[in-house]
């Protein structure tokens, strides 16, 4: 077994661990904690994948950004022990089997289309070389410029709107 | 063996990565539903975004193409402008509620 297969595997157990410990602990700032676990995994899995600009986006504002404005409101709101009420008829009955069914649909999909199709033989002729953050610019100040001022506006508009939704009500 | 056979041989097939995708993601709705607190719902829907972010990924590195990083992108930035403008609607409603249980906002609820 050679290394990118251990590392493959030793960070998808630690990415499927924190999405269950985030599931699984009662603690609002316990998920939080487990949540930056998945994503400082999937970073180094994007690593292994040659995205280093995702990867670097994927710490910094993921990890970073994000789950501090998360962390930042649990404290806000001091957030505690997550209530135990009996939980409705209606989940307590489909949610387990339904959470299956939808894991086991993608997961068929994806066995069934793509199984076996490595990324050395894949379709395109660059697939051998990892993409450099140069190439991704030139395409997402290029090709994507339109999208990318677009998203400029959408931030302020979530900055807008966050900070009327927050304020003091007089 | 010559490096490059042995450099094809060490790559991870892109199923184990798009098999990972779908765990998360079944996790992140397993969540959704299940939760109770409306901070750990909002953290269970970027558990979501993280494991579709993977899948892009996955097939940008397969087909060779760019276009699947720049979607990964545009997906972080949209999840920032999602997250914040939620963590504020959460305020609002923990100002108005004094709880976070999600059972407790059943205005609408027929």
């Amino acid at each position: 077994m050679s290394v990118p297969f251990i590392v493959f595997f030793a960070c998808a157990f630690l990415a499927v661990l924190g999405a269950v410990l985030l599931i699984f602990s009662w603690e609002p700032i316990h998920s939080a904690l487990s949540l930056v676990l998945v994503m400082m995994s999937l970073a180094v899995l994007y690593l292994l994948l040659g995205a280093e600009f995702i990867a670097a986006v994927q710490i910094i504002v993921y990890a970073g950004a994000i789950m501090v404005l998360f962390v930042f409101v649990i404290m806000l709101l001091n957030a505690g022990t997550e209530e135990r009420t009996d939980a409705s008829k209606l989940a307590k009955l489909a949610g387990v089997p339904m959470g299956f069914f939808l894991l086991l649909l993608i997961a068929r999909w994806l066995w069934t289309s793509v199984v076996g199709t490595t990324i050395a033989n894949g379709l395109g002729a660059r697939s051998n070389a990892g993409v450099s953050t140069r190439e991704l610019s030139m395409v997402l100040f290029q090709q994507y410029l339109f999208p990318f001022e677009a998203t400029s506006i959408l931030i302020l508009v979530a900055l807008l709107g966050a900070w009327i939704l927050a304020r003091k009500n007089d | 063996m010559d490096p490059g056979e042995e450099k094809r041989l060490s790559v991870i097939p892109i199923s184990y990565y798009l098999v990972l995708s779908a765990i998360l993601f079944g996790l992140g709705a397993v969540g959704v539903v299940f939760k109770r607190n409306i901070i750990t719902i909002l953290m269970s829907i970027e558990l979501m975004l993280n494991a579709v972010n993977l899948a892009f990924v996955a097939f940008a590195r397969a087909h060779g193409q760019i276009d699947g990083l720049v979607f990964v992108f545009f997906v972080i930035v949209v999840a920032a402008a999602e997250s914040a403008v939620g963590l504020a609607i959460v305020i609002m409603l923990t100002q108005n509620r004094q709880s976070l249980n999600v059972e407790r906002i059943n205005l609408l609820k027929f």
